[in-house]
């Protein structure tokens, strides 16, 4: 350890989360060049700790003094970016799934400035010192944990940093690559003496290897000091016995070591659960191959192997989730078969991740499950009660499990899947992510339900201190089984000293290798651990940092094909349907008449009707129910009456009416058949007239000449297909920009933007480029269809409209980048999007109704809102034969709202984490 | 299939509802807010339509007809040469120009039928039809009114009697917010059975509920019931108060009538959401997956123009979706008070669309779930 100032030094921090709080009054300083751990249980703060280290979370309370400079201060946080590097929790939490190995680790470099050459120098001497090499084109999100783990670490090493972060890195992963990545971070360290590592673990094991230790409980800070210390003060002979003793009283309260009583081999009788020669193909893929094995009941039988080994798909298996490809499974001696609801009433189950329902109660999920497994009702509330005294659950019965701590919620579902008295547990991984008081607490669970109850347990680990707690393991790689015996047999047949080694022997001999290969040679370690000063950037702006959000960001719409085929077709099935669908040509209208005269003249006055393009006539009306029949049903949108004597009373000049019935229900067409009915009949009495009186009939008369201009033949096409491009073009690029920042912040790669130098500008235009791209490709396409399928003449200049849409294409995916600015799930981001962009976009920009004849808000709305704009350039460029020149002021607003949206986005976007 | 199962399956949906308040104001905001507004905002057919007038006779009936144009219809006329006439409409300043030639009243009085121009700017499409038709009623009745005091031979009595039945007033309100009601019945069903599968596959509880004693059939169709049952309540609480209370829509039919055809409309849309689900990998792509049915489903039913005057096609292609049987029979019922003796081909079109979809959501259903 050197004498040097401390990396990181914390002054009474302290933050909440509404009315939780996270940390209290902490006061701290982290030693520099040391290897610093956190350990203590889950939700006591190490998580939140980190993050505000980082400045990836903002400060609540308190100062927090990093490589010599407030956290808290942007400059100094601008400053110190490329100087820190920061592993978020979770596997693969800040990589991006789509991306290959070496596409993740260039587009850190990047946002980090380096140079193509520098970049390529650096992947290849990280690749090789991590063993990624081999698979530096496959996607990280088909790779296995560890390989996630040391993919995660070579992102954050690009940049050479002084102090790393790393947050419970190797939760999840199986022991062999725990191994190799903390003999990774060694080497690391040993090249780059001056840098600084912190680490939250939650493995007991790693944190015995620190050099200094910080044990953490209820967001305060129970002791510091190097892990020989920690045992000397609390005189305790591990460093889990040492945490342990310096818990609160209270916590410690009723926490007795786990001790299994033997089994009693006396349990003869058929097993509980036998595979034979199981295998499971995905494709070529072979995730389980010939995997043979069989359970006694009231056995505790543990399943251990690397991740990704076909554990999960063999418990899968087991429980009829999946159908195996060949071989059997049988539980109590029946087949297992997917539709027998009688062997599922028998097993309980738990997955890998928390999968009871979050938005139901504690007591509702118990009940839930009882009342699926046929528990009778009034034997339920008992059941319940007795489940939750029994796994402490008793006062949280009424609060969501969200609510509860890791472990308790563990101890939630292992209780969820008892509620039925199973015979049998299957449980895949409970265990992971929960620390070791509450681990421990549940092993007595598990213990008392196998020796007490003789329940027959199946349950698959990382952690060797609970595969010796079994009696009998199988050791599982690349989907076989290396060997099944009992934890003791398995150490002693590799003369290794502990199960760990053991395994990690199995494990070496499968996969025929020695332990770190090729160990890169000294001159390349050299030279990845120059001095960085050469590449720090600090500018404002730097094109290559916002090319690596848009090369990235268009990568990733390639390898999405549904995404992007959506994104492209979608717009034109769209216009397709809106085209035919907002029709306001009404023609083939049906109609029928009651006529009760019945004469040449009353006949003449019908054929004017019939006659007419409009209307087609239906079989004449026999009286007024059955007038009133055909109308309610709709079958005529019109009925004409014409009354007895209708010929006679002309010819004598007394008044008659014609009476005419229109069908209302759909005012909009109703309006139609009302002008078409009032014009013929002007025609005909004019016709009459002429025919009566002769040329005195034509004083008075006068022609109206009616001239639909830009849209001669009056085609809905003509006037609905440039207003419609608009439209399209604005909600699916803006609903694809506002997803591209969302499902950052929902999955959690949102992190690398509030840890790199990326600015925020940097970070909106770069986002925004390829889905600028992709409207313009929609923009042709759209045109294309326009011109081509729907023959919409287009008579102005197309260079005047293409300008325009390039305009509109920036603005509309800005509205969609200020939209995710305040949005954080997924699902309400379609909503969002589509509500406040697509009703002011039909409703008030001109689609149908002009703007000038809104009134109030939408008026207001349709005067500001850009997509007027450009409906008018849309417009008027396609049907009006207009030039530049004469929409040079529909192009000013389009002007004026570029760089609006983008200031309210920069404004409106976050640096940190609230 | 066990009723027991399905029934606390809902249960379970229902809760899950409750806990979601944004969903809750959504549902609530679709069938109250959004009903309304929508259907009090739209402007009449014809609101402030802008006219220009050249007129060149500036005549006793030339200056009639253009004091015959006045607000709410139209906007006070501008009287405008006719250089400005190109250059304003071009513009898109006014979307109707009549052109008064010169010596039109004395034209007109020595029966030489002479010709008023009317330039309607065609692109604005509703506008345009309507108002054309305004137009020429308006300037023949100024003309006759004033015409009628020289002439010396009597028109023909013949008047037309026009009415408009179910909607006297052509009142666009009340038609709105009906089809307000039935895309909010459409929307919702297909988001709230896809979104709560969907979720219930990335938050993995399907996977839990599959080691359990159900079948997928008891699944699927607890999840039909529940966000069945939530928009079948909202929309008779939007039909009732809404509609009905405060835009004081006069509703023809029998409500239950309507209820019973909105039961089996949601049967086939939930179907259809289950369906969307097991296509879409995730949310975003069940939001885009969404737009694409949901647009053409609304658009191409009949519901906001009528589907007789699409291409035939379309027509025919549109027989398969349950809205636009659905749409068929909310019109007959809600306006035309129509029965079911009149409806019946409406309900067993609905019943056999719904069983086709169910049973194919079914198959996809149980394979999503290998």
């Amino acid at each position: 350890m050197t004498d040097a100032p401390p990396v990181a030094r914390l002054e009474s921090v302290g933050l909440s989360f509404g009315s939780t709080r996270a940390l209290d009054a902490i006061t701290l300083d982290l030693p520099s060049g040391a290897m610093v751990g956190l350990i203590g249980p889950d939700g006591v703060g190490k998580s939140s700790l980190l993050s505000l280290i980082a400045g990836a979370r903002e400060m609540q309370e308190g100062r927090i003094m990093v490589l010599d400079g407030d956290i808290a201060d942007p400059r100094h946080r601008r400053s110190v970016y490329p100087r820190i590097a920061y592993m978020p929790q979770g596997l693969g939490k800040n990589l991006y799934a789509t991306l290959s190995v070496f596409e993740n680790i260039d587009f850190f470099g990047r946002l980090f400035g380096h140079g193509r050459e520098e970049r390529e120098r650096r992947i290849a001497d990280l690749l090789q010192s991590t063993d990624l090499s081999a698979f530096a084109d496959r996607p990280a999100g088909k790779l296995s944990g560890g390989m996630k783990q040391k993919l995660g670490l070579c992102c954050a090493l690009i940049h050479d940093p002084d102090l790393l972060i790393l947050d419970e890195p190797t939760t999840g992963v199986d022991p062999l690559a725990r191994r190799q990545f903390w003999e990774l971070i060694d080497r690391i360290r040993a090249e780059r003496a001056g840098m600084s590592v912190v680490v939250a673990t939650a493995y007991m094991d790693e944190a015995a290897r620190f050099d200094w230790l910080v044990a953490m409980d209820a967001g305060h800070v129970l002791a510091t000091g190097a892990p020989a210390e920690l045992l000397r003060q609390t005189s305790a002979p591990t460093l889990d016995a040492a945490f342990i003793a310096l818990l609160p009283e209270d916590e410690r309260r009723g926490y007795k070591e786990v001790v299994i009583p033997p089994r009693k081999p006396n349990d003869a009788g058929e097993p509980a659960i036998e595979a034979e020669h199981l295998s499971m193909r995905f494709g070529t893929f072979t995730a389980v191959d010939d995997v043979s094995f069989g359970i006694q009941r009231g056995e505790i039988f543990g399943f251990l192997g690397s991740n990704g080994c076909g554990k999960t798909t063999t418990m899968k298996m087991l429980t009829g989730l999946l159908a195996a490809s060949e071989g059997t499974a049988r539980l109590f001696g029946r087949e297992v078969d997917p539709n027998d609801l009688e062997v599922r009433r028998r097993v309980g189950y738990m997955s890998q991740a928390f999968s009871l329902y979050s938005e139901l109660t504690v007591r509702q999920n118990f009940e839930l499950h009882a009342r699926l497994f046929s528990v009778p009702s009034d034997a339920i509330p008992g059941r319940v009660a007795e489940m939750a005294e029994r796994f402490g659950l008793t006062d949280n019965m009424d609060e969501l499990p969200d609510a509860l701590p890791l472990g308790m919620r563990q101890r939630l579902s292992l209780a969820v899947a008892l509620i039925h008295s199973p015979d049998m547990l299957i449980l895949d991984e409970p265990t992971s992510g929960v620390d070791p008081v509450a681990r421990d607490s549940f092993w007595q669970n598990l213990s008392d339900l196998s020796r007490q109850d003789g329940v027959t347990i199946f349950v698959s680990t990382h952690f060797m201190n609970e595969a010796e707690r079994c009696d009998r393991i199988s050791l599982m790689h690349a989907g076989k089984v290396l060997i099944s015996d009992t934890p003791a047999a398995i150490t002693a047949s590799k003369q290794a000293a502990t199960l760990e080694d053991a395994f990690i022997a199995y494990l070496e001999e499968a996969i025929g290798e020695p332990e770190a290969p090729a160990q890169p040679d000294t001159p390349q370690a050299a030279s990845a651990a120059e001095p960085h000063q050469q590449t720090v950037r600090d500018r404002s702006f730097d094109l290559r940092r916002m090319f690596a959000y848009t090369r990235r960001e268009s990568l990733e719409l390639q390898r999405d094909p549904i995404r992007a085929t959506l994104a492209i077709l979608g717009s034109v099935i769209l216009m397709f349907v809106i085209g035919y669908g907002i029709n306001m040509d009404v023609e083939d209208l049906t109609f029928a008449v009651l006529d009760h005269d019945d004469t040449t003249i009353s006949r003449n006055y019908v054929q004017q009707i019939s006659g007419s393009r409009y209307f087609i006539e239906h079989p004449p009306i026999t009286d007024y129910a059955d007038l009133d029949r055909r109308m309610r049903n709709g079958e005529l949108s019109l009925a004409i009456e014409i009354p007895p004597g209708f010929g006679r009373h002309i010819a004598r000049g007394t008044d008659v009416e014609i009476g005419a019935w229109i069908d209302g229900a759909m005012p909009s067409r109703a309006e139609t058949v009302r002008g078409y009915v009032q014009g013929m009949h002007t025609a005909w009495l004019t016709q009459e007239m002429r025919r009566l009186y002769g040329d005195a009939a034509t004083v008075g008369e006068f022609q109206l000449a009616i001239r639909y201009r830009y849209n001669p033949d009056i085609q809905s096409l003509v006037a609905m297909v440039p207003a419609v491009i608009p439209i399209l073009l604005l909600i699916i690029p803006a609903i694809l920009s506002v997803l591209s920042v969302v499902r950052e912040k929902e999955l959690g790669s949102i992190i690398n933007f509030y840890v790199t130098p990326v600015t925020r500008l940097e970070f909106l235009v770069g986002k925004q480029i390829p889905y600028v791209v992709l409207a313009m490709v929609n923009f042709f396409m759209l045109t294309a269809f326009a011109v081509f399928i729907f023959r919409v003449p287009f008579t102005g200049s197309f260079l005047t409209f293409m300008a325009a849409a390039f305009l509109y294409a920036i603005i509309t995916t800005g509205i969609g980048l200020v939209i995710s600015t305040f949005i954080k799930s997924q699902i309400a981001a379609i909503f969002g999007t589509a509500l406040l962009t697509m009703i002011p976009a039909v409703q008030y920009s001109g689609l149908i109704d002009p703007v000038s004849s809104l009134q109030g808000a939408g008026a207001f709305i349709g005067t500001i809102f850009p997509t007027t704009y450009f409906v008018t350039i849309s417009r008027g460029t396609f049907s009006k034969a207009l030039e530049f020149s004469d929409l040079a002021s529909a192009f000013v607003p389009l002007l004026i709202a570029i760089p609006v949206l983008m200031g309210l986005g920069i404004l409106m976007l976050r640096k940190q984490e609230r | 299939m066990r009723l027991a199962n399905i029934f606390n399956l809902g249960v379970k949906e229902l809760r899950g509802l409750l806990r979601d308040p944004m969903l809750l104001a959504l549902i609530v905001y679709a069938f109250s807010v959004s009903i309304y507004t929508s259907s009090r905002a739209v402007p009449e057919t014809l609101n402030n339509a802008t006219i220009a007038i050249v007129d060149e006779d500036r005549s006793p009936v030339s200056g009639r007809i253009a004091t015959a144009f006045y607000p709410p219809y139209f906007t006070v006329p501008n009287l405008i040469s006719w250089p400005e006439m190109d250059s304003r409409m071009d513009a898109g300043l006014d979307t109707f120009a009549l052109n008064i030639p010169p010596n039109f009243q004395r034209d007109l009085l020595a029966g030489r039928s002479p010709t008023i121009q009317v330039n309607i700017d065609a692109t604005r499409m509703s506008q345009a039809f309507t108002g054309g038709g305004y137009v020429q009623q308006i300037v023949s009745s100024e003309v006759d009114e004033y015409v009628n005091r020289y002439r010396q031979v009597q028109t023909l009595p013949v008047d037309l009697a026009l009415r408009a039945r179910f909607n006297p007033q052509l009142d666009t309100g009340w038609f709105s917010a009906i089809t307000n009601i039935i895309s909010s019945i459409t929307m919702l069903s297909i988001v709230l059975t896809g979104a709560a599968l969907i979720r219930e596959r990335e938050h993995g509880t399907i996977e839990h509920l599959l080691v359990m004693p159900v079948t997928p059939t008891e699944i699927m169709l607890s999840k039909i019931w529940s966000m069945g049952l939530v928009v079948l309540v909202a929309s008779t609480f939007a039909l009732v108060f809404v509609a009905q209370g405060l835009l004081a829509v006069p509703i023809q039919g029998s409500i239950l009538l309507f209820l019973a055809a909105t039961a089996l409309q949601l049967f086939a849309t939930t179907s259809m959401g289950i369906f969307l689900a097991t296509v879409a990998g995730s949310m975003p792509q069940f939001g885009l997956l969404l737009m694409l049915v949901l647009l053409p489903l609304q658009v191409l039913s009949g519901g906001m123009t009528p589907s007789e005057s699409m291409p035939e096609i379309i027509q025919t292609i549109m027989l398969a979706a349950p809205n636009t049987h659905f749409v068929i029979l909310a019109q007959a019922i809600l306006f035309r008070g129509a029965g079911l003796g009149i409806v019946w081909p409406q309900f067993a079109a609905l019943i056999l669309i719904g069983i086709l979809l169910f049973s194919f959501s079914l198959r996809r259903f149980r394979r999503f779930l290998r």
